[in-house]
């Protein structure tokens, strides 16, 4: 999901305090607190004692590889792999499980197909098992719908999806004709929660509050020692 | 202060090959002691500073951060070129051996993702075979090493409580930095142990809670040494407080936890008396005619080509198995089998740390008032081994013991986060799903066991004679076997985080394995990986006297894992550093005394 911007009011607070701490930091002292540029004077001359021989290291940083990877600036820079059809039908399905409601929005409104189409295009041999599942699965599902209703997933009405919702939620009380689709239910709930707790909204609707730089750090509020009987 | 050495014999005082928590430490005290020092790092520069991902988001990254096999700990850990698999250089494992090697190739090593807890080992610790019989003694004492680890701490920054148990030492006044206030999580895994006899107290990790004292500490910490006092208040005072945000594992650009590269590296700098060279792996050590260490030979990586540099005295820091690797590369017709390894013992006796656990579902967890848990993203309490008297009465079955790590709650939601809810909620989907997730958010917990480990003859590694990387270097080939009083130890921790998580009214996640051998980490997967180079007192059992220093080459000396002679449950590091501190405090003296 690394093509969704918006950095939240958090993340400026934060970046804010760590300027403030590094200016600080090295106004006090007038040093640099970087270590390559302690190694790396602005015009490099040989030191007494070191050998010729030694090289002067470049200034270096992320070379932008799989093992070293720019953390600062991500990219998930691999093809992706569903078809505009199968997002259409991927995405009804993930606002069956994570729909609207009066506290956040559904899955496909923040992009979690995104994130699945990201996930299951990945370069690596788990992404390949995944392709072939998820692909199976929204295959299987527009054709149960065209077999019950005449129609693809993605045009029934909500009680028409819910009834095959209903036949593949629950992989322990699915009938055997049924089982390898309520695996497929059950691997696209996971990475819908995946993708849509993780957004903005999401951490919102569970009311995550963390991830904010503190000056001091309380521990739980009485509330919640009181509710634990602690 | 020690003198440098005329530059037509040597070009540098001392060659320390590698720059995490025994290099960078070994680079500060002798940079520090007016020693010339050269830093071979095999990974690239690396800048803590500017490459930190501070407060990035999991949706900010590919694959919403998850661990992959490029970045097994997840796309925002700090390791470059790391893993259990480091592109173009390989190891290999023996027949039914299965041991994992994680390194990392980047300025500062490991000491850079690494889980900062920061335990001191305990009086038992130092001789557990004059106590149970096993294993082998060091040939240093608890009290021998307990002023390093005060000063240890007070450098590089170690929040604690002030328990004093058994066989887990607590810190003299004014050593620790406070510790933090325990989560909810915590709190209630304490109420609910206590009667189960097992203590939870305030955990130690080297994460600072509050700045350290520019003014007071480094005097404290180098009495009668102006330059170190001087350039540890420099970089004392470049370093910020905890922000109570943004995971440790990532590196930390304000330094508020311990790194080489924010920590060590930086002051060592600041004397003028330290070079670094990244991207210079080295291949073997050179030794003279007489037997003493010239220097090294090592490759540049960017350029593909072999250098050598001389130095008075060599000092391999470059992990456990990478310095054993390096001294059974280097044959001579003196050291036929490799140098320093008369003994036959280099490589031998490796060990990891025991890790099992088990996770919960605790409903008194369920639909808590939102509040932030973050903290200092490690743990702020854990468990220490408390059973140390049934275990010496042969109660348990197994002769060491571990502690336990634990938390979860209301973390910051990351992929995967409701794996297996299906489960709990007979297959919710929809609006039901929501409130559901809204339910079981935070009232998940894991428990990890971390353990002793006695050395075996059947752990060690070895060179492959059919096996080079891309640099041309023999590899590492592994063989690993854990006993009984392993296996039945991981047994004994999931068993008891299944009476754990049952006393806090919590259920088991998956089933508790009875079978410990089942249970078990591999071997390397917990990344304590120690005992390849050890002490001891005599040099056909040992392969490095009690400072540290080859019995048979005088002016070789190891300042990482690889020393180690036992592996207690206390993680390794802030243990690496104050034994490398204790060498580099014998290298300078015995300069001095022109010993050599």
């Amino acid at each position: 999901m690394s093509d969704e911007q918006t950095p939240p009011m958090a993340r400026r607070e934060a970046l804010k305090v760590i300027a403030v701490a590094a200016a600080s930091a090295s106004l006090a002292e007038g040093f640099s607190p970087s270590i390559a540029d302690a190694q790396q004077p602005a015009t490099p001359k040989p030191k007494p004692g070191v050998p010729s021989g030694v090289p002067v290291p470049p200034k270096t940083g992320p070379r932008g590889t799989v093992t070293d990877p720019d953390l600062i600036n991500p990219v998930a820079n691999w093809p992706r792999l569903l078809s505009a059809a199968e997002l259409v039908t991927l995405g009804a399905l993930c606002d069956m499980i994570i729909p609207a409601d009066d506290k956040s929005p559904s899955a496909s409104t923040v992009g979690v197909p995104r994130y699945i189409n990201e996930y299951v295009s990945a370069p690596y041999d788990w992404a390949e098992r995944a392709l072939v599942s998820v692909r199976g699965g929204l295959s299987w599902l527009d054709v149960e719908s065209e077999r019950r209703f005449t129609k693809r997933f993605s045009l029934l009405t909500v009680a028409q999806r819910t009834q095959i919702c209903d036949d593949i939620c629950y992989l322990p009380n699915a009938k055997p004709e049924f089982r390898a689709a309520a695996r497929f239910f059950d691997q696209i709930r996971d990475l819908t929660s995946s993708g849509f707790y993780t957004t903005d909204a999401g951490m919102k609707d569970l009311q995550y509050i963390g991830n904010v730089p503190l000056a001091k750090f309380d521990g739980p509020p009485p509330e919640v020692l009181r509710k634990l009987g602690l | 202060m020690v003198q440098a050495s005329p530059k037509s014999q040597t070009d540098y005082d001392v060659i320390v090959v590698g720059s995490g928590a025994g290099g960078g430490m070994a680079a500060y005290q002798l940079a520090v002691s007016g020693l010339k020092v050269l830093v071979l790092e095999a990974g690239r520069s690396y800048d803590p500073v500017r490459e930190t991902p501070m407060f990035k988001l999991p949706r900010q990254a590919p694959l919403l951060g998850a661990g992959t096999k490029h970045k097994p700990f997840g796309f925002y850990d700090a390791t470059v070129d790391g893993g259990w698999e480091v592109p173009g250089e390989p190891y290999t494992n023996a027949p039914g051996t299965d041991f994992k090697w994680w390194r990392s190739r980047m300025l500062g090593g490991r000491t850079n993702h690494w889980g900062r807890i920061s335990l001191r080992m305990g009086e038992y610790d130092f001789k557990p075979k004059t106590r149970d019989g096993l294993g082998a003694d060091w040939p240093l004492t608890y009290d021998d090493l307990a002023p390093y680890y005060d000063r240890t701490e007070m450098l590089i920054g170690v929040y604690g409580g002030d328990d004093n148990l058994e066989n887990t030492p607590g810190s003299p006044p004014g050593v620790l930095q406070p510790a933090p206030a325990p989560r909810a999580t915590e709190l209630l895994t304490k109420k609910h142990a206590a009667p189960l006899g097992i203590p939870v107290i305030p955990a130690h990790l080297a994460i600072m809670t509050q700045r350290q004292d520019a003014d007071v500490l480094p005097k404290k910490i180098h009495p009668n040494n102006p330059l170190a006092q001087k350039v540890l208040a420099q970089s004392m005072r470049q370093r910020a407080a905890c922000l109570w945000a943004t995971p440790c594992g990532w590196g930390c650009s304000v330094k508020a936890n311990f790194q080489s590269t924010t920590v060590l590296l930086p002051p060592a700098m600041m004397t003028g008396n330290v070079d670094i060279v990244p991207d210079a792996m080295v291949r073997e050590l050179i030794v003279d005619a007489s037997g003493k260490a010239t220097g090294v030979h090592y490759i540049d990586k960017t350029t593909r080509t072999d250098r050598q540099v001389k130095a008075r005295v060599v000092v391999l820091a470059a992990s456990a198995c990478e310095s054993a690797r390096i001294m059974l590369n280097s044959k001579t017709a003196q050291f036929p089998n490799g140098v320093g390894n008369s003994s036959g013992l280099v490589g031998k006796y490796l060990m990891d740390t025991v890790g099992a656990g088990i996770g919960g579902q605790i409903p008194a967890l369920e639909n808590l008032p939102p509040h932030n848990q973050d903290g200092a993203s490690g743990m702020h309490m854990y468990v220490p081994w408390w059973e140390y008297k049934n275990q010496l009465a042969g109660k348990l079955g197994f002769a060491r013991g571990y502690h336990i790590e634990f938390g979860g709650g209301r973390e910051m939601p990351g992929p995967g986060i409701f794996g297996g809810l299906e489960s709990y909620t007979n297959g919710a989907y929809g609006k039901r799903f929501k409130e559901e997730a809204r339910r079981y958010y935070g009232s998940f917990m894991y428990f990890s066991g971390r353990g002793e480990m006695i050395p075996n003859e059947d752990s060690y590694c070895e060179i492959d004679p059919n096996v080079v990387d891309q640099w041309g270097i023999p590899v590492l080939r592994f063989h690993w076997k854990w006993s009984e009083h392993e296996t039945k130890q991981a047994a004994h921790m999931v068993k008891t985080f299944a009476e754990m998580v049952t006393a806090m009214g919590g259920k088991v996640q998956g089933t508790v394995q009875t079978d410990g051998a089942k249970a078990i980490a591999n071997g390397g997967q917990i990344i304590h990986e120690v005992g390849t180079c050890r002490m001891g007192t005599d040099a056909k059992t040992s392969v490095l006297n009690q400072y540290c220093q080859s019995w048979d080459v005088k002016n070789l000396f190891v300042t990482d894992g690889s020393v180690f002679v036992s592996n207690a449950d206390k993680n390794p590091t802030l243990s690496i550093l104050a034994l490398a501190w204790r060498t580099c405090d014998h290298i300078i003296a015995e300069m001095q005394r022109g010993n050599i």
